[in-house]
């Protein structure tokens, strides 16, 4: 029992965050990348409240998801529930579309157009509005709590609570009409559910884009480890190209540094050079200033390589290529490379050319794959009939004999009209001598065809009623057929079945 | 055993003390945020007895802060489908039946209403298709002993066929024709021949045409003389193709021996109004449904 005494405390199951501080750049990936989060969020602000004319019949919202009578519109696209095949390919090509992209240019998904990533950026910049840059951010995490700290605290979370509102009101406009949703929810009248979505993706937006940040990357999504499988040597990665680095330099060396190297110079590996540094002749272009992780929002140091954390923002380029500006060496010590060409630039051979690179055969069947699920649907959208039918035998009784003698069965049919307009149609019997009759007609005025209104964009569900002699087989094959009688046409045939008693009497 | 526990150099954590083929088993503690999750479950279980019915005692269960019933949730959710239904219910109610046809919506709604109720109510006799077997007769077909308007099937309901103490039932009676000893053994076969010659099954025979003359005499004051059958009376038509006992030469001989009386409850004590007209307008669209007849008398004063 004294064993307890002896027993340490547990080890840690996990590594405790380190608090990333992002210190502020400027340079062309960042104004790309600024250039990339105004446009997705006009495209996600505006596009719910962008107007498409359908006529009178549906809604006029260009792009709306409409939940509640099972329509999805886009445009001129107008997709029922039967049809969800195409939500199918869409995703499907925005995969493949991934794959391309990655093999292409690397993680260029993750880097600017993520919604992760472009929200992080945005909530990052506000923190720097109120707390201030890197240096004040640490200065103010490390003070004891004041009425300053206390204030600014409470000022950057309710900015970031008021950004995840106003992500959270945006998307519910997509699921009705925005301009009377709008009102509604300012009335305080919407229904329940908006105001619940709005309370989800406000707290989603603020814990991810807030408090969780490159967490999200690092440990929840798994695209970082479907790119690992995607990558090859011809991908565009952030590289530090420690050729020309190292053996980083400090202080004194400094001024050893500038004298003028050549900028390419073979190296034979990191691995040697760790082994034995004085392979090089002097010191590298890299002064270990830091500038590099302190403005990384994963808080990774790239000069150790590629590395799951990185998502290739290009953000320490930015700010590479403005200190080698300043000490006066050659830009570009920090770039996109592809190993393949980092190998080359070390062995002093010139970089593949990089239509090259993109033409490969992987790229070319991804390409392939991608146009061909696209035009695919593409042509099933063109042809796809907008009128369509679809029929049930009654299987309870399968016949019914008249008095006559004569053999009726019922079916129950589905005659759907997927035009914003009422459709005159006709629907016919083949298949049998028979007739055809609806609940509002009788046998006596039964006929061959039957026509019928079909509401806009609804599915008109009538029973119908067919009779036949009743010397025949058991089962007789059938069909259906559906024809609209304006000017567009088009029609849909299904097959039953006419069932008789197995003995005449 | 406890005496052997140890630590383990590698992780640092005390050993469990049992040992088996050099096996040794780590005592490694509770992840701490299993530990919360595993207070909060009991704070919630303290909680949740506190708040609904949790303790059962002889005859109930401790009645829970709340008030939770299972009987109350039913019915509060009924009561929520009754006042989704107001509207429909009293505009029914409202309504005299052969005016339905004239309100698509509302027949629809009936039908569906009819449609659930016919399970509950008459899938027992009727089949749960309406079909029907011998005795209990089909409902899809066109052939209707007692009427097939809305109005007729609505009166069929309401006060059922042959139902005793029920003043407005329908109500006819065959006489036993061989039992009571009003036709004789070979008579009533000739009666038979002439009947199935009337329904097209038999040719015309000497017996059929000897049928011919008793069946004037004995039946046809119900039956119409051709076989046509007569509503008023419940009398079947003998010259279709539908019969409810068998049309075959022994059914028939039976039902002219003994005859049948076959009896269906009447409906207005048990179902309200307007599950009655629901149940109506379903048996009306099932194919056979025959158009509304002017009704003979005023028309009952609308609320």
């Amino acid at each position: 029992m004294t064993a307890h005494t002896n027993v340490p405390s547990p080890p840690r199951l996990f590594e405790a965050r380190r608090k990333i501080f992002p210190k502020a750049v400027s340079g062309p990936f960042r104004r790309f990348k600024w250039a990339v989060m105004g446009i997705t969020l006009l495209i996600y602000y505006v596009t719910p409240w962008l107007r498409w004319d359908r006529g009178p019949y549906a809604p006029h919202q260009a792009v709306l998801v409409d939940l509640e009578h099972r329509r999805f519109y886009m445009f001129a696209i107008e997709i029922w529930p039967h049809e969800f095949y195409y939500v199918a390919g869409l995703l499907v090509m925005a995969a493949i579309g991934l794959f391309l992209v990655t093999s292409a240019v690397g993680r260029a998904w993750c880097g600017y157009a993520c919604p992760q990533t472009v929200w992080t950026d945005l909530f990052q910049q506000v923190e720097r509005l109120i707390e201030g840059d890197r240096n004040a951010q640490i200065r103010l995490a490390r003070a004891p709590w004041s009425a300053g700290k206390i204030a600014k605290r409470v000022a950057k979370h309710v900015s970031w609570i008021a950004i995840g509102i106003a992500t959270g009101g945006a998307w519910i406009f997509y699921f009705a009409d925005a301009p009377t949703l709008a009102r509604a929810l300012f009335n305080g009248n919407a229904a329940p559910i908006a105001y619940a979505t709005v309370a989800i993706l406000t707290a989603t937006t603020y814990i991810l884009g807030g408090l969780m940040r490159e967490q999200v990357c690092q440990f929840m999504c798994p695209w970082p480890r479907i790119q690992a499988a995607m990558m090859d040597e011809r991908s565009l990665t952030v590289t530090y190209k420690f050729w020309r680095g190292e053996p980083r330099s400090h202080g004194t060396k400094r001024a050893q540094a500038r004298v003028p190297v050549e900028p390419v110079r073979p190296v034979p590996s990191l691995a040697r050079l760790a082994d034995d540094p004085s392979l090089l002749a002097g010191p590298g272009d890299c002064i270990d200033c830091g500038a590099c992780v302190a403005v990384c929002p994963t808080g990774i140091d790239i000069r150790e390589g590629p590395q799951i954390g990185c998502i290739t923002c290009g953000l320490c380029i930015d700010a590479c290529d403005d200190m080698m500006v300043k000490i006066a060496r050659p830009t570009k010590l920090i770039g996109y490379t592809t190993e393949l060409d980092a190998r080359a630039e070390q062995a002093g051979r010139p970089a593949q050319p990089p239509l090259r690179r993109l033409l490969r055969p992987r790229m070319i069947a991804y390409l392939a794959i991608w146009s061909l699920v696209g035009l695919t649907m593409l042509f099933a959208l063109g042809a796809r009939t907008r009128l369509d039918l679809s029929v049930l035998q009654n299987r309870n009784p399968l016949w019914v004999r008249l008095s006559d003698g004569d053999i009726r069965n019922t079916y129950q049919v589905k005659i759907r009209n997927m035009e914003a307009r009422p459709r005159e149609v006709e629907v016919s019997l083949a298949g049998i001598q028979g007739l055809l009759w609806d609940e509002h007609g009788s046998r006596a005025t039964a006929g061959h065809s039957l026509r019928l209104r079909v509401e806009p964009d609804k599915v008109a569900k009538v029973q119908l009623f067919v009779a036949a002699l009743a010397d025949g087989p058991p089962r007789t094959d059938i069909s259906f057929s559906v024809r609209a009688l304006d000017r567009e046409g088009g029609g849909d045939t299904d097959h039953s079945f006419f069932e008789r008693p197995e003995t005449p009497q | 055993m406890a005496e052997n526990k140890r630590i383990d150099p590698k992780t640092g954590t005390s050993t469990v003390g049992h040992e088996w083929d050099g096996i040794e088993e780590l005592d490694t503690p509770m992840p701490r945020w299993w530990l919360w999750t595993f207070y909060a479950t009991i704070l919630f279980s303290i909680g949740y007895c506190i708040a609904y019915p949790a303790w059962p005692l002889i005859d109930r269960a401790t009645a829970g802060a709340l008030g939770w019933t299972s009987h109350g949730q039913l019915e509060s959710e009924l009561s929520a489908e009754r006042a989704r239904r107001a509207d429909l219910v009293r505009a029914l109610a409202g309504m005299p039946i052969e005016e339905l046809p004239a309100h698509p919506d509302l027949l629809a709604a009936a039908e569906q209403g009819g449609r659930s109720a016919f399970k509950v109510h008459c899938a027992a006799c009727h089949g749960a298709g309406a079909a029907g077997s011998r005795g209990y007769p089909n409902l899809n077909d066109d052939d209707w002993l007692w009427g097939g308007s809305l109005t007729a099937i609505e009166q069929t309901l309401r006060h059922g066929i042959r139902q005793p103490g029920d003043d407005a039932t329908r109500q006819s009676l065959m006489p036993s024709f061989g039992r009571d000893g009003i036709l004789k053994s070979e008579q009533i076969d000739d009666v038979v021949s002439f009947v199935r010659v009337v329904s097209r099954q038999e040719r015309p025979s000497a017996a059929s045409r000897r049928g011919a003359a008793l069946f004037a005499t004995n039946c046809a004051a119900c039956h119409g003389p051709g076989g046509e059958g007569k509503r008023d009376l419940g009398a079947p038509r003998l010259s279709d193709g539908i019969w409810l006992y068998g049309g075959d030469r022994t059914s028939l001989t039976d039902t002219v021996t003994n005859a049948h009386a076959g009896m269906m409850p009447a409906w207005a004590d048990k179902l309200d109004p307007v599950t009655i007209k629901m149940l109506a307008a379903y048996v009306h669209s099932l194919g056979g449904g025959e158009a509304a007849q002017p009704r003979l008398a005023p028309a009952p004063v609308r609320r």
